[in-house]
C-alpha cells in the first residue's frame, strides 16, 4: 500500500517538472534593457494567441507568424508601448480572437456567462426535482386500512384473499 | 406538460448535437480581419530585386491595388503563381507583392524561374509588415483601394473561380467609385 502511494506521488512529481521543462519557448534571443520589460515580454507572449495554430500561445509557437509576432512584441516593448496600447493594437489587427482572455462584450457575453449560466439551470432542475417528490415521513406511515392489511398478511393461519397479491401495498401508497 | 419536460433533455442533447455538428464543418482559418475597412499600415522596406531601393506606402496608394503575400516556402503560392502571371494582363489592378518571411536569394530565383508577375515585391524579412496587416500565413491577397484603405483580405490561393466569385465584384465596385470620385 505505502508503495503504491509512494509510487503515485512520484510519478505526479514527475509528470509536473516534465510538463514544465516541456514548457520551453523556440530559440530566440532578446536582450531587455530591464528585467520588468522581460517579464512583461513573457507574460505578453502567454497572453496573446498565435494565429496560425490556434492552441497555441506566442511563446509556445513557433510558426512564422508567431516569430514575427514576438519581434513585434519586442519591438513595441522597447518603443515604450504600455501592455494596454500593445493589446488594443494586436486586437485592431487580428480582433478578439488573438486573446486568450477576451474581453468582456456583447460578443463575448455567452463565452464568459455561459458557464454560470448552466450551473444556475442545474441547480433549478435540482431543486424542481427535489421538491416534487418530498420523501416525508407522513407519506411513509401506513394509514389504518394498511395496517390491518398488514396484520392480516403477517398472520399465516389466517387465510386472505389479498395474499396472492402482495404488490398490493405498493399500489395503494401511490 | 410534464411530457414535455420529459421529453426537453432530449431536444436539448438533439439541438448541442446540431450546434457541434456545424463547427466541424467551420474553417478555423476563416478568421474576419480586423483590419477592413482601415488605412493601409506605414512601411518603410527594400524591394526584393534591389535592397537599396526603399519603398514606402506611397508608392502603393493611388490605384486599385492587390497586395499578395507569398514565400518560397509557401507551396500553396506555387499553385496560384499562374493565375497571378494571369493577372498582370488585368488593366484594372496592380498587382504588388510582399515577400513574407524569406531569404532574398531564394526568392529572386523563384521569380527568375517563375517569372514575375509583381510591380515590385515588398521584402519582409522579419514579417513585420505582415504582422501589421494582421497576416496569418501565405498566401494571402489584399484589396486596397484608391484611398489606401483595406477592403478585403483573402486567405488562400487564387485561382480563376476564387476571382470570379470573391474580388471582380469588389474591383468593379472600387473602379465605380473610383470614377464617381468618392
Amino acid at each position: 500500500m505505502l508503495n503504491r502511494v509512494l509510487f503515485i506521488v512520484v510519478m505526479v512529481v514527475t509528470v509536473f517538472f516534465v510538463a514544465n521543462s516541456a514548457y520551453a519557448s523556440p530559440v530566440e534571443t532578446f536582450e531587455f534593457q530591464d528585467e520588468v520589460t522581460k517579464i512583461r515580454f513573457q507574460a505578453l507572449s502567454k497572453e496573446l494567441r498565435c494565429p496560425k495554430c490556434q492552441n497555441q500561445n506566442l511563446a509556445d509557437s513557433n510558426s512564422t507568424v508567431a516569430s514575427a509576432l514576438r519581434l513585434d512584441l519586442y519591438n513595441l516593448l522597447i518603443q515604450g508601448k504600455s501592455d494596454t496600447e500593445i493589446v488594443d493594437l494586436m486586437v485592431g489587427r487580428y480582433g478578439e480572437f488573438v486573446l486568450y482572455r477576451p474581453r468582456v462584450s456583447s460578443v463575448t457575453y455567452i463565452l464568459w456567462f455561459g458557464p454560470a449560466l448552466l450551473i444556475l439551470i442545474g441547480i433549478i432542475v435540482v431543486i424542481v426535482i427535489l421538491r416534487k417528490k418530498p420523501a416525508t415521513k407522513e407519506n411513509l406511515a401506513l394509514d389504518s386500512q394498511q395496517q390491518e392489511k398488514l396484520k392480516q398478511l403477517l398472520q399465516p393461519d389466517q387465510p386472505t384473499s389479498d395474499i396472492t397479491n402482495p404488490n398490493i401495498i405498493n399500489e395503494e401508497k401511490e | 406538460m410534464n411530457k414535455i419536460i420529459r421529453f426537453l433533455p432530449l431536444v436539448l442533447v438533439i439541438a448541442l448535437g446540431v450546434v457541434l455538428y456545424r463547427g466541424l464543418s467551420l474553417n478555423p482559418n476563416d478568421m474576419p480581419s480586423a483590419l477592413i475597412g482601415n488605412a493601409m499600415p506605414d512601411f518603410s522596406l527594400s524591394t526584393l530585386n534591389d535592397e537599396n531601393k526603399i519603398v514606402t506606402k506611397a508608392d502603393l496608394v493611388g490605384d486599385i491595388v492587390l497586395i499578395n503575400v507569398w514565400a518560397t516556402w509557401c507551396p500553396t503560392c506555387k499553385y496560384e503563381h499562374p493565375y497571378l502571371l494571369e493577372l498582370t494582363n488585368n488593366p484594372q489592378v496592380k498587382l504588388y507583392g510582399i515577400n513574407y518571411k524569406d531569404e532574398r536569394p531564394a526568392a529572386k530565383e523563384w521569380l527568375t524561374h517563375y517569372k514575375d508577375p509583381y510591380v515590385f515585391s515588398i521584402f519582409d524579412e522579419e514579417g513585420l509588415l505582415g504582422v501589421k496587416l494582421g497576416v496569418f500565413g501565405a498566401p494571402e491577397t489584399f484589396v486596397i483601394d484608391h484611398h489606401g484603405v483595406i477592403r478585403k483580405r483573402f486567405a488562400g490561393a487564387i485561382d480563376t473561380r476564387v476571382w470570379r466569385k470573391e474580388f471582380e465584384p469588389l474591383i468593379k465596385q472600387l473602379i465605380t467609385e473610383k470614377q464617381q470620385g468618392k
